[in-house]
């Protein structure tokens, strides 16, 4: 799933000001996917209102009105369609969406300012209870197959695609004791599977044009078009 | 028998051969790599110069490569992936070799978050085997896209390999894999731990590998007990057994104790079948190349 994290209240308020004199602010949530991390549902949605009112109140700002929603899902037009009263009686919002359905809400309101309340990090996993790591960049061209499903693009800091580099310690990156080597879980899962050789195969420079190096992507597909 | 460099003449003949460290400065001063140039040469085949070594901005390996080499040193260049995409390396090397740089190393290249730019965007477009195999492709008159070149650059090409990184099992192989990728020799990393190199030289006779590729084995002088202990701690794959830092603790000269063991290092290490040659690397200490060499019993060089 699409991880985020919460912007800094000072952030938030800053883009804010910067719109004007923006007296009707909506709050909007997001049901999926930074609602699991705690980053953006309904919850989260409050919480921020409440610090938002006091950050005006602190700088004695006259009260605004807030409004708060959470649809189900921000990153498709069906889904923030009920919110069109509220967003285009407002003066701004502030999307707590990942980067996708705050663009899907910007494109579908032109004429509204759209205020980012998250950072988007990145896709993966929880790995317990307030911990979550990274482990799919979206290349565009997945070998999960040859590598014993550790992916080296997301897991290694360098994404080397034939081997370990020679920062390799004890299980951990080079680039902090606190990662795991990308290449140490894919060596000792391919020699469990007893599949070292699979290594080697990968020795041609990596085909970076289906990942967001090849400018923006987009896929169709014909079959399920109307 | 022909050769593209002094350092593969050497290696070919099958005396021991010896390579170098010149680190560039961080300023654009040509004076301090002619000087340093001109402190290694007649000590070494060649010597390596390094590429933004620990993602610190340094002036350029193959700018400095030339300046060493209009002073009598013949350069190792070196090639890291970590700023340069393929085209940007293809287009370095082209140039390299048209100025008449014959030895180069290809690295992947340390990681952005150890220099002075940790807020920098890394590259790692290849990695140091997808950059031997585009070397050699490059010298046999290909680009990496496949299509062909007229005049094709002339490369004696090396990787490097480090012994004592993890996963240990992997290491041998993986010296393997860079040999068939293209790599004709290898330096190491830094060896304190005697008996783990020698294990490691086992595993690759066992694949036969020291017979595909040279192999020069890595040393360096200790500068103090300080150094020994933050190597030790703080460089990945850097195994200083505690030993070499009582030694260098109890030194009424730790400069000179440090020059000892390095040499005693290299003397153990040569001994070892399938090294070929020792890499110097007297970092930021290039003045203690010639008396190493000279304790060592390595002068006048071939
Ligand atoms: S230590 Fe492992 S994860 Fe980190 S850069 Fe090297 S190979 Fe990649």
């Amino acid at each position: 799933m699409i991880k985020a994290e919460r912007k800094p209240v000072s952030e938030i308020m800053k883009m804010l000001s910067a719109t004007g004199d923006c007296n009707n602010v909506v709050v909007a949530g997001c049901g999926t996917c930074v609602t699991i991390c705690f980053a953006g549902g309904e919850q989260e949605v409050e919480s921020l209102v409440q610090e938002v009112k006091i950050a005006d109140s602190t700088c004695g700002r006259d009260p605004r009105t807030y409004t708060e929603t959470t649809p189900q899902r921000q990153c498709e037009v069906e889904f923030i369609e009920p919110l069109e009263d509220a967003v285009t009686g407002a003066d701004a919002v502030i999307s707590l969406a990942c980067g996708v359905g705050v663009q899907v809400l910007a494109e579908r309101y032109p004429d509204t300012q759209v205020i980012p309340g998250l950072n988007t990090t990145f896709m993966g996993p929880p790995v317990k209870q307030g911990e979550w790591y990274e482990n799919c960049a979206g290349c565009g061209d997945c070998v999960l197959g040859w590598t014993a499903g550790v992916c080296p693009v997301a897991r290694c800091a360098k994404s080397m695609m034939n081997g370990p580099c020679g920062g390799s310690q004890d299980g951990k990156c080079e680039v902090g004791k606190d990662i795991d080597c990308g290449w140490a879980l894919i060596v000792s899962g391919l020699s469990r599977k007893g599949q070292l050789d699979f290594i080697a195969k990968a020795a041609k420079a990596k085909d970076w044009s289906p990942s967001s190096h090849g400018g923006q992507r987009k896929m169709t597909r014909e079959d399920l078009m109307i | 028998m022909s050769h593209r460099s002094n350092l593969e003449r050497v290696l070919k003949s099958g005396e021991f051969a010896v390579t170098a460290e010149l680190g560039p400065p961080k300023s654009a001063s040509a004076e301090i790599v002619k000087e340093k140039a001109r402190m290694l040469e007649g000590y070494c085949e060649a010597a390596n110069i390094t590429d933004c070594q620990t993602a610190i901005v340094r002036l350029s390996s193959i700018a400095a490569g030339v300046l060493a080499q209009n002073e009598g040193l013949e350069p190792v260049i070196q090639m890291t992936c970590r700023d340069r995409n393929r085209i940007g390396i293809q287009a370095d090397l082209l140039g390299a070799s048209a100025l008449g740089a014959r030895n180069l190393l290809c690295l992947t290249g340390d990681h952005q978050s150890f220099g002075n730019h940790p807020k920098s965007k890394n590259v790692f477009d290849m990695d140091s085997i997808s950059l031997l195999k585009m070397v050699k492709g490059m010298c046999e008159g290909r680009f990496e896209c496949g299509e062909e070149m007229k005049e094709a650059p002339t490369f004696f090409i090396g990787a490097a390999e480090n012994p004592f990184a993890d996963p240990f099992e992997f290491r041998a192989p993986r010296l393997a894999m860079k040999a068939e990728a293209g790599a004709e020799f290898i330096q190491t990393q830094i060896i304190y731990n005697i008996d783990k190199f020698k294990e490691w030289m086992r595993q690759v006779r066992e694949l036969g590998a020291h017979e595909k590729t040279y192999i020069l084995a890595g040393v360096a002088p200790l500068k103090s007990a300080g150094m020994a202990k933050y190597m030790k701690k703080n460089v990945p794959g850097m195994d200083v057994p505690d030993e070499y830092i009582e030694r260098m603790a109890n030194a009424a000269d730790p400069k000179a104790e440090g020059i000892q063991i390095c040499v005693e290092v290299l003397e153990e290490v040569r001994a070892v079948e399938g090294v070929s040659g020792a890499h110097v690397m007297a970092i930021e200490w290039e003045e203690a190349v010639p008396e190493i060499m000279e304790k060592a019993g390595l002068l006048p060089r071939p």
